[in-house]
């Protein structure tokens, strides 16, 4: 289309930025009902236990008290996105400290949360297994006993405490090692980072006088929500309708269940509105952790820096519940190989049970953990090889055109430029003759490249003209924050060539809304904006042959124009506005105009004739975003802390819709990146967490972040993409700590290979390199 | 819990209002006067979701008892636009794409608010040093800065 842009492109500012800055945004905890109660809920002390009895009078006697509920109150069903093997509430058994035991719903938070205190619970303990080598040694303890009986969404291959084992290969590994002139072998560990959004999980449940829900939460996707509270309550999904409020962030925790199923059957029970919101503390403690994860990795080449063979090795430790941790498996390792020509790879994990919080997804999805070892093995090679790090790169990225591990062809690939783009706004090669640092303090530069796709699972949309020719639409994808709302607003307004202020867009309801599988691997931009711009266009089919019958011609012979009209191609005062088409549909002829469309994303990632896999949990995962990634830091000499100076980000996301909220995709992916990379970690004492709470727990704050972060938005237009448009959310996260840990090595010396990169880390890995350089 | 009647003029308003000895001003404000605006985060004092001003200071509504805040003026995000016009800090926020989820945004808002009031020309670092104590997990704060940065030198939203 040569015609101006009206929406797309355009950083229009985010639908509903007035609300949140005047504080009329309502979250889950603004929500009330009329006569309300409020839940809370009682956590499991032990790691690994038989639940043997419970005693709650005390607790039902408590005046204001109107339910208490134990697992005895729960039938054994289950729920899971993988593998169903999560009940609603601990029944029978508790897997790790922490996990909900009882709920109480009373009159006030402070009612119910004494009256959890006054539940008593007779455990038989168990074992725990704490790591993952326990979960993997011949004797463990079982964690699931019935994990083969367990219904699974795939043929995941399980045994013991493993919940899954995945393979794949491509090409002949063997011969890949003999054809190497240099090979690099390491170990690497990454630690379970916590979400943080800054709004705690939380729900409220409402049953009308038919027996039929209500239920509004914390979510990245109200359809996810019905399935795991239909599931794990044994209810039938027409008698659930799942709402929306705000989204105070999500980045994976809010994906699949916390709350949910527990403060419906409070609901249920009491015949009352229930409200349930986690406290900071429970919010760490039930909600779920990215995996860590340790891998075992090794890197071929030739003396000239082609890249021959990889081996991934990759443990994950999923917790006491698979959740998603199947697909993060399954995903890392198709991951494993980067953006680059690896000729001969064989990638290969297993994730497995332990009696700790479950790990799910969480933004990256896998991927920041293979790209950390990946992309520090390109350094090491670049290094061993004198080669800069940026030519070995650019010598092995994958070309436009050609396939991703595992076969798929990537049709739009733009990392190339992204490379070039952050080559050239960081100053890279003149770096060495940048000002010496300060005393005390080393600087070094550090880049790593990344992709990740957008993509998975059915989306749809619903485009209506009203009658006065303004447009709602209605996708079922929930802003959390990131601004969907608004990039598909600007897609729909774009496609119809009206302004963005004739659209608007109705909240996500599992009774009005199409399906939506989730605001979830980088997709609602790409998928659902796919949807809406066929949907949007069989609006535009309608309204021509409306247009057609009144005009008594073909409607071939018709166009959109802007502002919302129909006119005859080449006759500028032949035309209609939308109202007209619209009240002749409604009032006289033809119906009112609905534009309705859904898809399945369904491209093959296998291809079986180049790549064969074990063990995959999805077969056809999406299209493919670049990124490149540069990052200044200064290391001290005396403490070994890092600060991050100066960081240039790039990446190819097809089409910008919105360039602002792009820039925010990659500039708040890049500080999350900076916790991981630095210090985030949730820590373990024994079976219990540590810290969990934003005192201990640290999250990047604002002096940590240097102003000097560019984003530089990159186009390499996807062909099916709304006008060429594919996702960003996750993308930016995935390089950081590889290129900070490039950087570290350039400015300190020294080779980290455990995330966080923590001053003693750095201290300790120059004191080894000390040692051993001393012998 | 023993009770106590406090006197807080709220966006400019008086309020009488019984509240326990214990109660937060966070919980005073969200609970019984209905300003949601403010947001539990942390409940422990460290995210600054929950930052309102007293007396033009910010303070964090978790850790803050109301009945410490008697005859005390507190400013709420709900109070912070100029009539129905938004003040010039909020402008600058939604011009400059500083938020995101929004569960931060009116602690920020805040704070940003009365670090200016204090130095109307801040710079990056001051603004730095100003927003310390609220986090945002979503934006990277770049864009937040540069809000801010807008009304400090002056070249507005």
């Amino acid at each position: 289309m040569s015609e101006p842009a009206i929406a797309v492109g355009r950083s229009a500012p985010r639908l509903e930025a007035v609300e949140k800055v005047t504080g009329r945004a309502e979250y889950i905890a603004d929500l009330a009902r009329p006569g309300m109660l409020y839940g809370a809920i009682l956590q499991s002390p032990y790691a690994h236990a038989r639940i043997l009895r419970y005693h709650t009078s005390a607790a039902r006697a408590l005046p204001g008290v109107h339910a208490v509920l134990t697992g005895a109150d729960f039938d054994d069903h289950r729920m899971g996105a993988f593998v169903k093997d999560e009940t609603a509430i601990a029944i029978g058994k508790v897997r790790y400290v922490g996990e909900p035991v009882a709920a109480v719903a009373a009159m006030d938070e402070a009612t119910a949360r004494q009256a959890c205190r006054l539940i008593e619970i007779d455990y038989e303990e168990l074992p725990a297994v704490l790591t993952i080598e326990e979960a993997l040694a011949p004797d463990a303890p079982l964690i699931h006993e019935r994990l083969a009986d367990y219904f699974k969404v795939f043929p995941a291959i399980s045994k013991g405490n493993s919940l899954s084992y995945t393979e794949i290969v491509e090409g002949d590994i063997a011969q890949g090692w003999r054809a190497c002139d240099v090979i690099i072998e390491g170990e690497f560990e990454t630690p379970a980072q916590a979400h943080i959004a800054i709004e705690p999980c939380g729900a409220l449940a409402e049953v009308d006088a038919q027996g039929r829900i209500t239920l509004w939460s914390a979510n990245q996707s109200v359809f996810r929500v019905q399935a795991n509270v239909c599931e794990s309550l044994g209810l039938s999904m027409a008698r659930l309708r799942c709402l929306t409020p705000r989204i105070g962030g999500g980045f994976g925790n809010k994906m699949e269940a916390h709350v949910q199923p527990i403060v419906v059957q409070l609901a249920l029970t009491t015949g009352r509105p229930v409200k349930l919101i986690l406290t900071r503390e429970e919010d760490f403690q039930i909600v779920r952790v990215r995996h860590p994860a340790k891998l075992r990795v090794r890197t071929g080449a030739k003396r000239d820096g082609t890249l021959i063979a990889r081996e991934c090795e990759l443990y994950l430790d999923g917790g006491a519940y698979g959740d998603d941790s199947p697909g993060v498996l399954g995903y890392a390792l198709l991951m494993s190989r980067g953006p680059y020509r690896i000729p001969h790879t064989r990638s290969h994990g297993q994730v497995v049970y332990t009696n700790k919080l479950r790990s799910g997804a969480f933004r990256g999805f896998g991927n920041p953990q293979v790209a950390f070892a990946g992309e520090t093995q390109l350094d090491e090679i670049a290094e061993q090889l004198a080669l800069d790090p940026i030519e070995l790169r650019l010598k092995n990225i994958l070309r436009p055109g050609e396939q991703w591990f595992g076969g798929q062809p990537v049709e739009s690939n733009g990392l190339a430029e992204c490379v070039s783009a952050v080559r050239k706004a960081s100053g890279w090669d003149a770096r060495k003759t940048l000002p010496a640092a300060p005393d005390g303090k080393q600087r070094g530069f550090g880049i790593a490249l990344a992709a990740h796709i957008s993509g998975l699972l059915g989306t749809g949309a619903i485009v209506r003209l009203l009658e006065d020719g303004s447009v709602v639409l209605n996708t079922g994808a929930v802003d959390i924050g990131q601004g969907s709302d608004t990039v598909l607003t600007q897609i729909c307004a774009e496609a119809l060539r009206i302004p963005i202020d004739r659209v608007s867009l109705a909240s996500p309801d599992t009774d009005g809304s199409p399906y939506n599988w989730g605001t979830t691997a980088s997709r609602v931009t790409y998928t659902t904006g796919r949807s809406v711009l066929g949907a949007a266009r069989e609006v535009e089919r309608q309204i021509k042959e409306h247009a057609a019958e009144i005009f008594e011609c073909s409607p071939v012979d018709l166009e959109l124009r802007a502002g919302g009209r129909v006119g005859i191609i080449g006759v500028p005062d032949k035309e209609l506005p939308f109202l007209a088409v619209s009240a002749r549909a409604h009032w006289r002829k033809g119906g009112p105009i609905v534009g309705a469309n859904s898809f399945v994303y369904d491209t093959p990632t296998l291809d079986p004739k180049r790549a064969t896999a074990l063990g995959l949990p999805f077969q056809q995962i999406g299209v493919y975003s670049f990124c490149a990634l540069i990052v200044e830091v200064e290391v001290d000499e005396a403490t070994g802390q890092t600060l991050l100076r100066r960081a240039w980000s790039a990446v190819d996301v097809g089409k910008a819709i919105n360039p602002q909220l792009v820039e925010g995709q990659i500039e708040g992916g890049l500080v999350q990146g900076l916790g991981y990379a630095l210090v985030e970690e949730v820590v373990w004492d024994g079976a219990r967490l540590a810290n969990p709470s934003l005192m201990d727990y640290k999250a990047p704050g604002i002096m940590d972040v240097p102003y000097e972060l560019q984003s530089i938005i990159v186009e390499h237009p996807q062909p099916d993409g709304p006008f060429g448009a594919k996702g960003v959310g996750e993308i930016g996260l995935v390089p950081v700590a590889p290129a900070i840990a490039n950087a570290i090595h350039e400015a300190a010396g020294v080779r980290l290979r455990r995330l966080p990169m923590t001053a003693e880390g750095v201290l300790r890995a120059r004191l080894a390199e000390e040692t051993s350089n001393a012998d | 819990m023993i009770g106590a009647t406090v006197t807080l003029t709220v966006n400019g308003r008086d309020r009488i209002i019984a509240v326990p000895v214990d109660e937060t001003l966070l919980v005073t404000l969200r609970e019984r006067l209905g300003l949601t605006g403010a947001k539990l985060g942390c409940n422990q004092g460290v995210c600054g979701a929950c930052t309102v001003l007293v007396d033009g200071r910010p303070v964090r509504g978790c850790l803050a008892l109301s009945i410490n805040c008697e005859g005390a003026a507190i400013t709420t995000i709900e109070g912070l636009g100029e009539g129905r016009s938004l003040s010039l800090l909020q402008q600058a926020f939604v011009a400059a794409g500083a938020v995101q989820c929004g569960f931060c945004t009116s602690g920020m808002l805040l704070a940003a608010t009365a670090l200016l009031a204090e130095k109307p020309a801040a710079s990056v670092e001051e603004i730095r040093a100003g927003l310390a104590g609220n986090i945002c997990r979503c934006t990277g704060y770049r864009k937040i800065i540069d809000a801010v940065l807008a009304v400090a030198t002056g070249r507005g939203p």
